[in-house]
This record gives structure tokens, C-alpha cells and sequence, in this order.
């Protein structure tokens, strides 16, 4: 498989090595349609998190997907949205929520609001006794 | 004793303090020490979200924060006292002879910072106020988690980088 080329539709941070995991699934699935950058936070502070993603802003991705809603990588996306308004940060990523904006052919600031909704749609339990 | 834990964490409010901290110790109040963010609405906002609705920020200056110590222990709710840096915590402990304890929970790097743990980096002048800080009494320990082992300050800056 190989590498999609030009810059990302949008930025995977994530906690140690949580976003590699989870695009390296999503690339298994989608290939290249999941044209994500992936930051991780091992090491860094908030600063040096908000350094890491302010590379990609320069390009123009304008969309973050983070993990925990309350985690450095969530604080730190939030942070910039402060200079950067019109930055999209969803968090609680989940593998189908990646896969619904990689297929998305919409803006990705649009792609990844809907993606966000229907990826809560897709939490199921199953199984077990009451 | 209510204050369970006074923690260096240069980000502050996030996972590893929110859940793994919070959830075993059962926090319910954490008093975020940092003149910056005492003093910006946006910033305060920005933390709260990173709370569960069963738990309190509270933001105080080193002024505030140590005008109203004796009120956060004595208040019922286990509570942490976090600080993003090492001077911010010295100046408290300067106040506050009743700190006995501080937890080293996160220093990244930084140039100037030497690697002293997987999660811990200092400079010289961080490791001086350390020392001083342990030279007045407080027990300093190095611990990202609770289930991690509590690394000493001297054994830390004698170079292990095994925790």
C-alpha cells in the first residue's frame, strides 16, 4: 500500500501511539482515502503539542481528531482553535468515525461534523444478561 | 487528609490526572495553581471541559492558592493541587510549610532540559530548586501514575531512566 500524497484532510492526535494504530486500521480498510496526518503526544507538553499540530495548520488542514475529551491532545487542539476559528476538533475518535470522513466527498469541515454524528450511531452492546 | 496529592504537571489538567489519578483517589476538586490561567476566562473554560460533571476546578494565583490552603484541606472532598511548573510549586511550599509532600508528574522537554525519566526532563535550574525544595523537608517523588513506582528525587537525578 502505498502513502497518499499531498497534505491530509485532516490531522489523528492522539495519546502515545493511538493515532498510528488507529490510521494504520483505517489505511487497511479505506487505503488511500484515509489521508490523514497523525501526531502523537508522547514527550511533549501542551506546547510542544500545539507546535506539532501548528505544522499542519500551516498547510491548511483544518480539521483535528483527538481522543480524549479530556486529554492534553484535546486541550491542546482546543488551544488553537483560539487563532484558528475555523478549526473543526472532534474528539472520541473511533475507527468508524475516520472511515466515514475518508469516504465523505464533502469539505472536511462538513465531512467530519457528519462523520461525527453517525459514528456515535455505530456504539452497539449486544449480548449479556440484565 | 482531603489534598491528597500536590503535583507538577506541565499539562496541566488532562488523562493522566483527570482518570488516572482521579478515578482510584476519587477526586472530586482540583486546584489548578497558575497566575496565567487565574487570569483568562478562556483558558478556565478550555480546563473545565476537561472535568467530568462530578468534579470542581478550582483556579487560584500562588496568592490565592495560598490564602485559601487551610479552607482546601479541610474540606471533606479528596482534592489535587496541581502546578505546570517547578517555580510555581516553590513559591507555594515557601508559604506553605504544611506541603510535606510533592508528586512529580510530568516535565517535558525542553531545550536545556536533560532526560531525567521517560516523562520527567530538567534543567539545571529546575534540579537547584528541586534540591532546595528537599533541603527544607519536602519528600519529592517522581510518579507519572499510581501504579507506577515512586521514583526518589535523589535516585532521579543520579540518572535512572527506568521508570
Amino acid at each position: 500500500m502505498s502513502d497518499p500524497v499531498g497534505v491530509p484532510r485532516a490531522v489523528v492526535l492522539g495519546h502515545a501511539g493511538f493515532a498510528a494504530g488507529i490510521v494504520g486500521a483505517a489505511r487497511a480498510i479505506a487505503g488511500e482515502a484515509a489521508h490523514f496526518a497523525v501526531v502523537s503526544n508522547e514527550g511533549l507538553d501542551t506546547a510542544g503539542i500545539e507546535a506539532a499540530l501548528g505544522g499542519w495548520l500551516a498547510q491548511g488542514v483544518r480539521v483535528i481528531f483527538t481522543d480524549l475529551p479530556a486529554g492534553s491532545t484535546t486541550m491542546a487542539a482546543r488551544r488553537l482553535q483560539r487563532t484558528t476559528p475555523e478549526l473543526v476538533v472532534i474528539t472520541g475518535t473511533s475507527l468508524p468515525l475516520l472511515l466515514d470522513f475518508a469516504f465523505s466527498d464533502a469539505p472536511p469541515a462538513i465531512a467530519a461534523r457528519d462523520a461525527a454524528d453517525r459514528a456515535k450511531l455505530a456504539i452497539m452492546v449486544t449480548g449479556g444478561s440484565a | 487528609m482531603p489534598l491528597d496529592l500536590h503535583r507538577i504537571d506541565d499539562r496541566l489538567i488532562h488523562g493522566q490526572v483527570v482518570v488516572g489519578w482521579g478515578q482510584p483517589l476519587e477526586l472530586r476538586v482540583i486546584v489548578l495553581v497558575d497566575d496565567e490561567v487565574a487570569g483568562s476566562e478562556w483558558e478556565q473554560d478550555l480546563y473545565r471541559m476537561g472535568v467530568p460533571p462530578d468534579m470542581t476546578v478550582v483556579f487560584c494565583t500562588v496568592a490565592d492558592a495560598v490564602a485559601q490552603h487551610a479552607t482546601f484541606v479541610a474540606d471533606a472532598r479528596h482534592a489535587m493541587l496541581l502546578t505546570g511548573d517547578i517555580d510555581t510549586m516553590a513559591r507555594l511550599c515557601a508559604e506553605l510549610p504544611a506541603i510535606r509532600r510533592v508528586n512529580l508528574g510530568g516535565i517535558h522537554h525542553k531545550p536545556g532540559r536533560h532526560q531525567r525519566l521517560r516523562y520527567v526532563f530538567l534543567a539545571d535550574d529546575e534540579e537547584q530548586a528541586l534540591r532546595a525544595l528537599a533541603g527544607r523537608g519536602v519528600e519529592i517523588t517522581a510518579q507519572d501514575l499510581p501504579s507506577a513506582r515512586p521514583v526518589p528525587l535523589a535516585e532521579l537525578l543520579a540518572g535512572a531512566t527506568s521508570a
